[in-house]
């Protein structure tokens, strides 16, 4: 009894080990390619388009709506105390500091990091990345850096629209619904917002959209088992990139707090 | 003369997950500029085999010798050159469906930087020689037939120009008539480029163009004989193999190596 407990415990932590292994070794090699062979251009444009344009309505929509609800519950809790002015500060500094970026992170997880997977997985089972190492393509060069460096780069630019637009959304709600005063809004942004924290806001972004496309190569890459196979690919790259996104957000600010 | 020898596989083992040996101690000699079709029940292993030779799967053990050189104990940035001399023809073709007929034909040109006018009149010459029509080049595998989409995959392959050529199961869901034609395809590729072919397959007609025949079975090579001669042998396993008897060595059980990668 105690030997198969202690037996279940050494297997699962030498899984453990294996993959997370696989995974930082993944990445190791995907950076190496990245700096050791030219870089697929059009490819890294495709993707560019794939995952930021093609998420584009998402992000602006969850953007805007989480800066309308966040005004309307600021509202709620400010006006208990009185300070109904700094309603701009708190919308503009969350949607720019935290929810701009973690929120984009996420959608394009769900958008675009499964899709990646799914794609990768797909071809991984039809045996299309096995042609290309016959060929002597490199896989990591062809389909894996271009997505990684497509998302790094295309995800704060997201961001930036889903700040935007979420300021845009508080400002809706503050002056038409609420009928609060325009200046109020806009002057406690100017007063309490720094450039560091749109600094701070496109870094994570960045981080986040490294992340998602890590996980969705990772998993698409090392795809088996057919079509449920690929499904559990995908669902697994959502949920694994959605949980690193939350946890590094965390680490994230900790560490852009004491730049 | 002896004849030469274009690849040599020597005592080849792998298995999956510390299970069975799926390659078991596998010993081939596949002679030069021939045609060796090597058969075997579904689930035995052919196609793990054929990709220890390829290098999609690494072995556990043994040796593959391609021009006197062990390459599954060359260092990887070897490995490319030795592996340029061989192509690999996918069961299902495994054709990108990103990209259309004249694209994956010449992928290998493309993304080695040759540019696309010079790499069309290659991609022609090799349409050309698997008898198909140019207004295929802007179609998408998925507006092909299955044997369309194997003779792609073949143009394919011999864009690299391979003195080697290793088909898994070129026919397999082919109509008989189809099947007739890629076999006629892959003899004629074979004689006029003098090319090597280790070929997998269940189908029998493909005797009629092979010069070899090898039986796998549970990770050994149990025949190799002459593809002239294979219907006159008495060696038990491949007299049973091809009267497809339920009575012999080849037990009825079905394995399920397949499943495992």
């Amino acid at each position: 009894m105690i030997t198969r407990f202690i037996d279940s415990i050494g297997s699962r932590t030498l899984n453990i080990s294996e993959k997370t292994g696989r995974f930082s070794l993944f990445l190791f090699h995907a950076i190496r390619v990245a700096f050791t062979t030219r870089l697929k251009v059009v490819k890294t444009f495709e993707a560019m388009n794939r995952i930021g344009v093609e998420s584009f309505t998402i992000v602006v929509l969850t953007g805007t709506f989480s800066g309308m609800v966040f005004a309307l519950q600021s509202y709620i809790g400010f006006q208990r105390v009185g300070g109904e002015q700094f309603i701009g500060a708190v919308v503009g500094l969350g949607m720019i500091r935290e929810l701009g970026p973690v929120l984009t992170g996420l959608m394009v997880t769900g958008r675009a990091g499964s899709a990646i997977a799914a794609e990768i997985g797909t071809m991984r089972i039809t045996e299309q990345v096995d042609a290309l190492t016959t060929l002597r393509i490199n896989v990591f060069q062809y389909l894996i850096v271009p997505r990684i460096i497509a998302s790094t780069l295309i995800v704060p630019c997201l961001a930036v629209f889903s700040m935007i637009f979420g300021v845009a959304g508080g400002y809706v709600i503050c002056v038409h619904v609420l009928e609060l005063s325009p200046e109020d809004y806009m002057s406690s942004i100017r007063a309490y917002g720094e450039v560091s924290d749109i600094r701070g806001g496109l870094m994570k972004a960045a981080v986040f959209g490294f992340i998602l496309s890590w996980v969705g190569t990772y998993k698409g890459y090392y795809t088996s088992g057919g079509a449920r196979g690929v499904g559990i690919a995908t669902t697994q790259a959502v949920v694994l990139a959605s949980i690193m996104i939350l946890i590094s957000n965390y680490f994230l600010t900790k560490v852009l707090e004491s730049l | 003369m002896a004849q030469k020898i274009a690849i040599k596989i020597v005592d080849l083992k792998k298995r999956f997950d510390e299970g069975k040996w799926i390659t078991d101690g596998v010993s081939l000699e596949i002679p030069e500029g021939e045609m060796t079709v090597i058969v075997g029940r579904s689930g035995e292993g052919k196609s793990v085999l054929l990709k220890q030779v390829i290098g999609l799967l690494e072995p556990d053990s043994g040796e593959v010798i391609v021009d006197g050189v062990d390459i599954t104990k060359l260092p990887a940035d070897q490995l490319d050159e030795h592996y340029k001399k061989m192509g690999y023809v996918f069961q299902f073709a495994a054709l990108l469906d990103s990209l259309n007929v004249s694209q994956n034909i010449g992928i290998t040109l493309l993304e080695n930087g040759v540019s696309p006018e010079d790499a069309l009149l290659v991609i022609k010459e090799k349409l050309k020689l698997v008898n198909l029509e140019e207004d295929t080049l802007p179609q998408f595998p998925s507006e092909l037939s299955g044997g369309m989409r194997k003779r792609v995959g073949l143009a394919r392959t011999l864009v690299t120009n391979p003195t080697i050529i290793l088909y898994d199961e070129p026919t397999t869901g082919l109509d008989p008539i189809t099947t007739h034609v890629i076999h006629e395809l892959m003899y004629d590729m074979q004689k006029k480029l003098k090319i090597t072919s280790v070929v997998i397959s269940h189908d029998l007609e493909l005797f009629k163009y092979a010069d070899k025949v090898a039986l796998l079975h549970l990770g050994k090579i149990r025949y190799f004989g002459d593809a002239k001669t294979v219907w006159e042998s008495d060696n038990p396993y491949i007299y049973q193999f091809i009267r497809g008897l339920t009575e012999g060595p080849i037990g009825q059980e079905i394995a399920h190596a397949k499943d495992k990668f």
